[in-house]
């Protein structure tokens, strides 16, 4: 696929997004371009960050990938099978493969049940052993995230902190033992020292259940520290792709540029730089022509308006769609 | 008294001056003491940071000062804003200060505006109400605040309603009817947390702008050290309903003596660090406010507590520098701190690179 030349050929690929398209339509005719045309992979044990605003389609390609809703178009290859196109009930079974979690996690549990039940019922569901095999299960997973099992086999969500709660639905994720978990901004609502907390058990868990995990997130050093790779979206596209520490080293793409310096640093002595972002977000239901963030970018010029830029090779494994990257492209070992 | 305080007595011009204030909230299971024991100063035109976790008293202590309250609240000790005394006035009484004097952003502008009211009469109301303007007045005056928040179109922006506004748009708005009645002290508690960082950055920026224009006073809660590290004159940490430091913001960051606040900034994940760097945690949750834990409140949770954490209470104590005041038996860079932090290092809880970052 010329389109999309970051997508790798590699035998360890877990799941491909290929050219999805998720639209919703708005009445009157209208339509929300959510997302349009995003490709990436994810090889096995591989953490990828997807990084953008609100509004940037992060969420909904998170969701999109487990179905719900399905995509308008486009492919999601996981372990060999395109998920778009399965049945309700293989799509059920691939469900227990891929697992989600959330950004509040207070209201993302059943308040009026006791939250073992909760981790519990995945496996109830599936019928995965008898009750004492599910009771050993659901105790072991939930002493790895650092929950007391009696504690939750008497109580209910409202009696937890944010971050326990978080903790609790991360173990209702990982009880089915998925191969893929999808987390989309979940450490957004928690504080600093929380937050801290549940990063180091997502990467403690993720060597723990062999996972491979896509985090969404808007925080640029959040997502940083848990991934191996990094995409950066704004309004439905993947602007840059990146090993994450070359992201950070070489940002190529003037919005990647922006999302950097608006990160506030932790030291007086560096004094904030005022953002160099024009304007609002565009409305995602008349995206502009040519390159999406054209109407913010510091060096847009007329071929940013009219033309998409393709996704161009940088630097190994390093791809940004830019028609003037802040990074001079060059060309490793031939043309992809 | 502490130091701080006789110190602070000198001051010119203190704006808001807190001596030893209290406020307990009356519970099912006890008395809660959400703010407990705190004394303060803040001088005009400077900007206040409060930090701390969720349940440190932040935003109780934020609250108080605008005796924004509910019934249960018993407050004690003493406020006084340009020497006036607010505890004990009551809402009634605390309504004159409301705007013209005070007033407050708050964390989640979705909430905070009402869905049904155009911004613009959101913005005028208190024009009206606290200035006595007439509605066409009114109306000029709100435009023209739209534009010192920088909200392109006022003209179009007044008529519409919250839910047609980006997130950020209306935290502007927010910021707008909180400056209408030109006040001389804004808190802001926590007024980026549920916006993008872009977003974020930008609406601190606006916030630091308008202090400078109006000679306005500052306090800026919030959870995240990262958020006040460049828009501070000076930090206050609380824990645990009390003031564990406080210190001018440079002097806070180059020499942090409460590990508390030392734990709070190492949690932050900073970009310069390679990808997969382990943050050190916090252990555990903060106190339960029903029944604090004897001695330093934070000592169960510290990694650096003796036994002498868990029995006496530390003092607020200053250091070399009169302004820096810190709560703590074993601060960083006493012997007994280096002594820990050296076997946390060994045993890989501290990350060489973190550890030598931040040891002076």
């Amino acid at each position: 696929m010329t389109s999309a030349p970051h997508l790798r050929q590699r035998d360890d690929i877990v799941l491909s997004v290929q050219n999805l398209v998720v639209e919703f339509p708005a009445g009157r005719g209208r339509r929300v371009y959510a997302v349009s045309g995003v490709d990436f992979d994810l090889a096995t044990g591989e953490t990828l960050g997807i990084v953008g605003e609100s509004g940037c389609g992060k969420s909904t390609t998170g969701r999109a990938i487990m179905q719900m809703p399905k995509p308008t178009s486009g492919r999601v290859e996981f372990e060999g099978r395109d998920l778009v196109g399965l049945s309700a009930a293989d799509l059920r079974s691939a469900r227990t493969r891929i697992q989600m979690i959330f950004q509040d996690p207070i209201s993302s549990l059943n308040p009026r049940r006791k939250v073992w039940d909760s981790v519990a019922d995945p496996l109830r569901i599936w019928k995965r052993g008898s009750e004492a095999d599910i009771a050993a299960l659901v105790d072991r997973v939930l002493e790895s995230v650092g929950i007391d099992p009696t504690r939750a086999r008497e109580s209910r969500p409202h009696e937890f902190s944010g971050g326990q709660c978080q903790r609790i639905s991360i173990a209702r994720a990982l009880v089915l033992d998925p191969s893929v978990l999808i987390c989309d901004e979940p450490v957004s609502a928690l504080d600093v020292s929380v937050q801290a907390q549940v990063l180091n058990l997502l990467e403690d868990l993720k060597a723990e259940f062999g996972l491979t995990m896509v985090f969404i997130a808007h925080d640029l050093a959040v997502v940083k520290n848990v991934s191996d790779r990094v995409a950066v979206m704004y309004l439905g596209r993947i602007c840059e792709i990146a090993d994450s520490d070359d992201l950070y080293a070489r940002p190529a793409h003037p919005y990647t540029r922006v999302l950097l310096d608006s990160i506030p640093v932790p030291d007086p002595t560096v004094t904030p730089q005022p953002v160099d972002l024009a304007g609002e977000l565009p409305s995602p239901m008349s995206p502009p022509s040519g390159c999406r963030f054209n109407t913010r970018c510091p060096s847009a010029d007329d071929v940013c308006r009219q033309e998409v830029p393709e996704m161009q090779p940088i630097g190994d494994g390093h791809y940004v769609a830019c028609h003037h990257p802040l990074v001079t492209p060059v060309t490793i070992g031939g043309v992809v | 008294m502490t130091p701080l305080q006789t110190e602070h007595r000198s001051d010119v011009d203190p704006l808001l001056q807190l001596d030893d204030v209290r406020t307990h909230f009356k519970t099912e299971r006890g008395r809660v003491r959400a703010v407990d024991g705190v004394s303060l100063t803040l001088r005009r035109g400077r900007a206040l940071g409060i930090v701390g976790e969720s349940g440190s008293g932040k935003t109780v202590l934020s609250r108080t000062i605008m005796g924004l309250l509910p019934s249960t609240a018993e407050v004690t000790g003493s406020i006084r804003y340009s020497g006036t005394e607010l505890i004990g006035r009551g809402r009634g009484g605390m309504r004159g200060f409301w705007g013209r004097e005070m007033s407050m952003v708050f964390q989640n502008p979705m909430v905070s505006l009402n869905p049904v009211m155009k911004v613009g009469e959101q913005i005028a109301e208190p024009l009206r109400l606290h200035l006595g303007m007439s509605r066409s007045d009114a109306k000029a005056t709100a435009t023209r605040l739209l534009t010192d928040v920088r909200i392109p179109e006022p003209e179009r922006r007044i008529d519409q309603y919250p839910h047609e506004l980006s997130g950020g748009m209306r935290q502007r708005v927010m910021i707008a009817i909180a400056l209408a009645c030109g006040p001389s002290l804004l808190f802001a508690d926590e007024p980026t947390t549920a916006l993008d960082v872009t977003v974020q950055a930008q609406i601190l920026e606006l916030i630091a702008e308008q202090r400078r224009d109006r000679n306005m006073s500052v306090v800026l809660v919030t959870h995240d050290l990262g958020v006040v590290a460049g828009h501070t004159d000076d930090i206050a940490v609380m824990y645990g309903g009390k003031l564990v430091e406080t210190a001018p913001t440079t002097l806070l960051f180059s020499e942090m003596r409460m590990p508390y606040t030392m734990s709070l900034l190492r949690s932050i994940p900073r970009l310069d660090d390679p990808s997969h760097t382990r943050l050190p945690v916090i252990a555990g949750r903060p106190p339960d406010l029903v029944a604090p834990p004897s001695g330093c409140r934070f000592a169960p949770r510290c990694a650096y507590a003796r036994e002498r954490c868990h029995q006496e209470e530390p003092p607020l104590v200053p250091t070399s520098h009169p302004d820096h005041l810190y709560a703590c038996w074993y601060p960083v860079g006493s012997d007994e701190f280096n002594e820990r932090e050296a076997d946390l290092v060994r045993s890989g809880a501290v990350p060489v690179a973190i550890a030598r970052g931040e040891q002076k």
